[in-house]
């Protein structure tokens, strides 16, 4: 294959930054330290192993948990963010950016202040249930359950949806719109026929970029759920800042799920694949 | 230590008071009565010294609303140059360490960090003769469980695990001061509990008696049982977001961290605090030299500078946490030292344990528990993983393979 020249810098920084990390999570993955026998205290020497992917299966149901509710803040994303890209990519002039602009902003703030006034909001004594108090009802339980994981999801992914949504949407011409409406398609069979199937690229990428963050997400569960919810990021972070400091058995969850990931991802692509899509990720 | 949310807070009015700061730098330096003779310090002067101190955030009292900037002190006093960065956890500071980059000559940790620390020799001996100021410590501090002979530490800070409760939630006031009131059915739904293994293990431990620093797997998993059986009672794990949940009267008890109740108590008077009388967990932060110090003699004097009283009981009154300093005690206010909180007495304190550092199985035993208490799941089989990670990987390349011939394929045609 011929590169060129210029395309050297890129491939020095993937090699270094991505296949080289890589490659380390995954000798981590497979090798453990065993104490020398005899040896001084402390002392350690490092042997290849399968351990710590079995010992992954203890944490089956940790591993299904992430993926049921990453999928679900996927889908509630999508039928939420489908008609507000719509709507933003048939705007125009200020009305469009200003829109864009609205779905941009919340992510200039941290993403860790966000979701901790999303707990504020959420709380027995929050704001919402106070609300809600003034007329009587409630006090609702809303903080700590499995729905306020997938709200702290869909709120924070939200626009990883949206935007490719919306720059794939943006290339429907009206003209072929009003072409299909003129060929006596009613408002359903455009959306269907015409509309739909253009956007599907966006969607997958759209699906890609929400799924993947969310199912290994780690500090939303234990703000909005409580802990209770423990989800497979939470269990990753346990394993290097815990109390037993076991890099191997973090690195091997990490490639369990980086496997699953790609899984998802294949199935998820045989979808609507008919013809080569632009934008999509995998 | 465990001072993240306040930290941040404290960060933010630092920034707020700023020009006051500035003004108050001026201020101190040169007033500070010493203990030890004014050559002790002075000797290295001159020569370009310069030690790495590596601390927890605000755990230093430094100069910001008028206290004592104490680095500046030791700087100005002893002409040796202070390089102060700060960690947020004791696994940060480990690894670090371990990591074998760092190059520092004075750190902080606490007790069962510093046990392990001492296991795999990543510490340096202390020599006493250069640290005149140890003969103000409290005897009660020294000698301690992680570091027997004090060889290697010397404590900086104290604080014990009690339950911090809000009166207007509390049905029935006989039933505080034991640790059963956290398994009491009337308040479902009202209880905090740590989200460290380490901790919320103790409080099972210290109700069943068992020792904090037990190796023995049935022990354990007694205690496991226990936290399960409390799970459905449980609101949250938490660790700093408690203050938002204790001061907005989310829930009626939590165990914490007496120095954080303190904090948490002056903001809501609602607040009350009991020491369960079945005891509890004592910890301590204390002073190390860690392997690979350039300046060992000028740590150990940085060391002794912190162990004069002034300067002690300035840091304290900035941290909040106890103070093992006898003669620092005698300076602080009599309403800090006064506070049964804060120093409670020797019979409440008399069935408390300190954490040792534990061995690296049981340091796996734990967290593997705590894996189970949180997703609740107890059997698994051992090949299931590796064979679902084999067939999704054949699979997920069977997919892209197919797909790519069945591409070539309408190239082919078209």
């Amino acid at each position: 294959m011929k590169t060129k020249a210029t395309a050297f810098p890129y491939t020095i920084w993937m090699v270094i930054f991505i296949v080289v990390p890589l490659l380390l999570v995954a000798y981590f993955a497979f090798t453990a330290q065993v104490p020398v026998e005899g040896g001084l205290a402390g002392e350690t020497r490092t042997v290849f192993t399968i351990d710590n992917i079995s010992q992954v299966g203890k944490f089956a149901p940790v591993l299904t948990r992430s993926i049921t509710l990453a999928a679900i803040a996927t889908v509630i994303c999508l039928i939420i963010c489908y008609p507000i890209a719509y709507i933003i990519s048939r705007g125009g002039g200020v009305y469009q950016r200003t829109l864009l602009m609205l779905v941009m902003l919340p992510m200039w703030m941290n993403f860790l202040l966000r979701t901790y006034a999303w707990m504020t909001l959420l709380e027995k004594n929050g704001l919402i249930n106070r609300f809600f108090g003034l007329f009587g009802l409630g006090p609702f339980e809303m903080i700590n359950t499995g729905g306020a994981v997938v709200l702290g999801m869909v709120y924070n992914y939200m626009p990883f949806m949206i935007l490719p949504l919306y720059s794939i949407m943006t290339k429907i011409e009206v003209t072929t719109i009003e072409a299909a409406r003129d060929l006596g398609a009613d408002g359903l069979h455009v959306f269907l026929r015409v509309i739909l199937p253009l956007s599907i690229p966006g969607v997958k990428t759209g699906i890609t970029m929400v799924f993947v963050p969310a199912v290994s997400t780690f500090i939303i569960s234990r703000m909005l759920g409580g802990g209770g919810y423990l989800l497979i990021g939470d269990l990753i972070d346990l394993q290097f800042l815990g109390n037993a400091y076991n890099p191997n058995l973090g690195a091997a969850i990490s490639i369990v799920l980086m496997v699953l990931i790609l899984l998802c991802m294949s199935i998820f692509n045989q979808f609507g694949d008919e013809e080569e899509m632009e934008g999509t990720l995998l | 230590m465990r001072k993240r949310w306040l930290s941040i807070a404290l960060a933010a009015l630092i920034c707020l008071s700023f020009p006051a700061m500035a003004w108050a730098e001026e201020e101190d330096g040169g007033e500070l009565e010493l203990y030890t003779d004014e050559a002790y310090y002075t000797r290295f002067a001159g020569q370009g010294i310069s030690i790495n101190v590596y601390n927890w955030g605000e755990y230093i009292s430094d100069g910001s609303d008028d206290t004592l900037n104490v680095n500046r002190a030791f700087q100005d006093l002893t002409g040796i140059r202070v390089y102060y960065s700060t960690y947020a956890t004791n696994e940060e500071l480990y690894s670090k360490l371990r990591s074998g980059n760092a190059n520092y000559d004075v750190i902080i940790p606490s007790d069962y960090m510093i046990g392990r620390m001492i296991n795999e020799s990543m510490l340096l001996p202390l020599d006493k003769d250069n640290i005149p100021n140890l003969q103000y410590m409290d005897e009660t501090f020294l000698n301690p469980i992680y570091d027997p002979g004090d060889v290697y530490s010397v404590p900086y800070t104290w604080g014990y695990v009690g339950v911090i409760y809000n009166k207007t939630l509390i049905y029935d006031e006989e039933e505080l001061g034991s640790w059963d009131i956290l398994w009491n059915e009337k308040y479902l739904g009202n209880i905090l509990m740590f989200s460290n293994s380490r901790d919320a293990f103790a409080i099972a431990q210290s109700r069943n008696g068992y020792s904090l620093n037990t190796t023995d797997p049935d022990e354990l998993r007694d205690c496991l049982e226990d936290l399960k059986a409390q799970k459905s009672l449980v609101q949250a794990y938490v660790m700093d977001e408690i203050f938002d949940k204790m001061l907005g009267g989310e829930a009626a008890l939590a165990p914490y961290y007496a120095g954080d109740a303190l904090t948490m108590m002056d903001d809501n008077e609602d607040l009350g605090f009991f020491i369960p009388e079945e005891g509890t967990n004592i910890f301590a932060d204390a002073m190390c030299i860690p392997k690979g110090s350039r300046e060992k003699e000028a740590a150990e004097m940085y060391i002794n500078f912190m162990l004069e009283p002034e300067v002690g009981a300035a840091n304290i009154e900035y941290i909040g946490y106890g103070t093992p300093n006898a003669e620092a005690k005698e300076l602080l206010d009599e309403e800090i030292t006064g506070n049964p909180v804060a120093y409670p007495s020797e019979e409440e304190l008399a069935n408390t344990e300190a954490f040792a550092a534990l061995p690296q199985n049981t340091s796996l035993l734990l967290d593997e528990l705590w894996t189970e208490l949180l997703s609740n799941d107890e059997q698994y089989n051992r090949i299931l993983v590796p064979m679902i990670m084999l067939a999704a990987i054949l699979l997920s390349i069977g997919i892209n393979v197919q797909r790519h011939l069945r591409k070539n394929k309408r190239n082919y045609f078209s």
